[in-house]
């Protein structure tokens, strides 16, 4: 398995909130953390800082502190080579097809790892065919249903055979159904995958999960555990803005 | 998502324009373009329409398809063909009617047969000689189709802002929808440049 560590990196951006522009809002704050395992959660409320924290994993984000390594890459030094290691998934999938048909989205990604044309081609049928949109190949990729659409994003990415797939709630906009199907092939991946979700299920099945509250990683303990305590978390939560504060 | 122009253009098939070199479809439909603007007679208009209605029948391209392409061009050409009426009288106007659909008649056929990818490669492939300059070849054609890709999807980004505000009653001040519609397209932009960033697209 590949080797993802942070050495207290934290992300923070300048705000010309205060008076004299000083300060700023933590993203996340410094954070060290090794991940060598092949499937590891991501789970926290809507703007606890996981985004960031996926996006440092493969330089969409650069730390403000510390360092991001992936295999001892430095992400924000030799990003290009990090990308080609490290497939991202989006919660939207419109955001990420960017040609008008299937085959031609898939054979976007291939562009650099196929230079001749019909071989380009033949390889993103193969593609396609692998998860089920043969029949899609020549339709436009905003006639595909929500499903189809996160199918054929994830088909973009793991044609390039990346090491890591790092997946940003790929499941959210999904019906139950859709859902089910990305999420088992997340889980049944050769890759290391570092999966963002709300799906606590999901999560539950990974073999390391993270709690992300407030910019900080609060729990990292196994599926089922790391999962009770983000719940329990919640509830506490919830309790008390019901009780107000003891 | 049914709507004509969210659907793309191409067209797959094995008819003789569709194994031509898109190179070559480029260059012909450049030559073809030069020709009839370059060509002043009202004689030769038709001519060029019935060459291009040609190359379409050839290539199989559906009549809805060429509907839609000369629908489109209609209105640009009726307004031209007008002025030149006004200036030059009536055969002017004609010729310059028939020549603007029959170019856009050209025009969607090659579209119609070429992959946009084909067009891509072919780009590259022309593009290269700039190196020397500093152009990056695969760059300059990401740009162009990422341009075209952009009309389907920021056309789908007009019609839901525009549906979010009729359903708040909200649907006749043009400030109203104007205002996200361009929030959410740029919103959309930077989300379409981190997505190709992580696909290593520009690298």
């Amino acid at each position: 398995m590949p080797v993802l560590e942070l050495e207290s990196a934290g992300v923070s951006v300048a705000t010309s909130a205060g008076p004299d522009g000083a300060g700023g809002k933590v993203l996340l704050h410094p954070t060290s953390l090794r991940l060598t395992e092949q499937r590891i959660g991501i789970i926290g409320a809507n703007g606890s800082g996981k985004s960031t924290l996926a996006r440092l994993l493969n330089g969409l984000v650069s730390p403000t502190t510390g360092r991001v390594l992936v295999d001892g890459l430095d992400v924000a030094r030799r990003g290009a080579e990090v990308r080609r290691r490290v497939g991202f998934c989006f919660t939207d999938p419109a955001a990420q097809l960017v040609m008008p048909t299937c085959v031609e989205d898939v054979e976007l990604s291939l562009r650099r790892l196929e230079r001749d044309p019909a071989r380009r081609r033949e390889r993103a049928l193969a593609v396609l065919a692998e998860h089920g949109l043969a029949d899609q190949a020549h339709q436009s990729v905003h006639d595909l249903s929500g499903g189809q659409r996160q199918l054929l994003a994830l088909a973009g990415v793991l044609a390039t055979d990346p090491a890591v797939v790092v997946a940003d709630e790929p499941t959210t906009l999904l019906d139950l159904a859709n859902s089910r199907r990305v999420g088992d092939l997340l889980m049944g991946l050769p890759q290391q995958l570092v999966l963002l979700t709300h799906d606590l299920d999901l999560a539950a099945r990974c073999d390391r999960v993270l709690v992300v509250a407030d910019g900080r990683v609060v729990a990292d303990d196994d599926g089922p555990t790391g999962v009770a305590a983000y719940v329990d978390a919640v509830d506490r939560a919830v309790h008390d803005a019901h009780e107000g504060p003891a | 998502m049914s709507s004509p122009l969210l659907v793309g253009v191409h067209q797959p098939g094995d008819s003789w324009l569709h194994r031509c070199p898109t190179g070559v479809k480029l260059l012909g439909l450049a030559a073809f373009s030069l020709t009839v603007v370059l060509t002043r007679s009202a004689v030769a208009a038709p001519v060029f329409l019935g060459l291009a209605l040609l190359a379409a029948a050839v290539g199989g391209v559906r009549l809805a398809t060429l509907a839609r392409a000369t629908r489109a061009i209609l209105v640009l050409a009726v307004v031209a063909a007008g002025f030149q009426w006004w200036i030059d009288g009536p055969a002017k106007a004609v010729e310059t009617l028939v020549d603007l659909v029959a170019l856009a008649l050209a025009a969607i056929t090659v579209s119609a047969t070429t992959p946009v990818n084909a067009m891509l490669d072919t780009l590259v492939r022309a593009a290269r000689p700039l190196r020397h300059v500093g152009v990056d070849p695969e760059r300059v054609a990401l740009t162009i189709s990422l341009a075209i890709g952009a009309l389907p999807g920021t056309l789908a980004l007009a019609l839901e802002t525009r549906d979010a505000a009729r359903a708040r009653g909200l649907g006749r001040n043009p400030r109203v929808y104007l205002t996200p519609f361009v929030v959410r397209v740029v919103a959309r932009a930077h989300e379409q440049g981190d997505a190709l960033a992580a696909r290593g697209l520009g690298d």
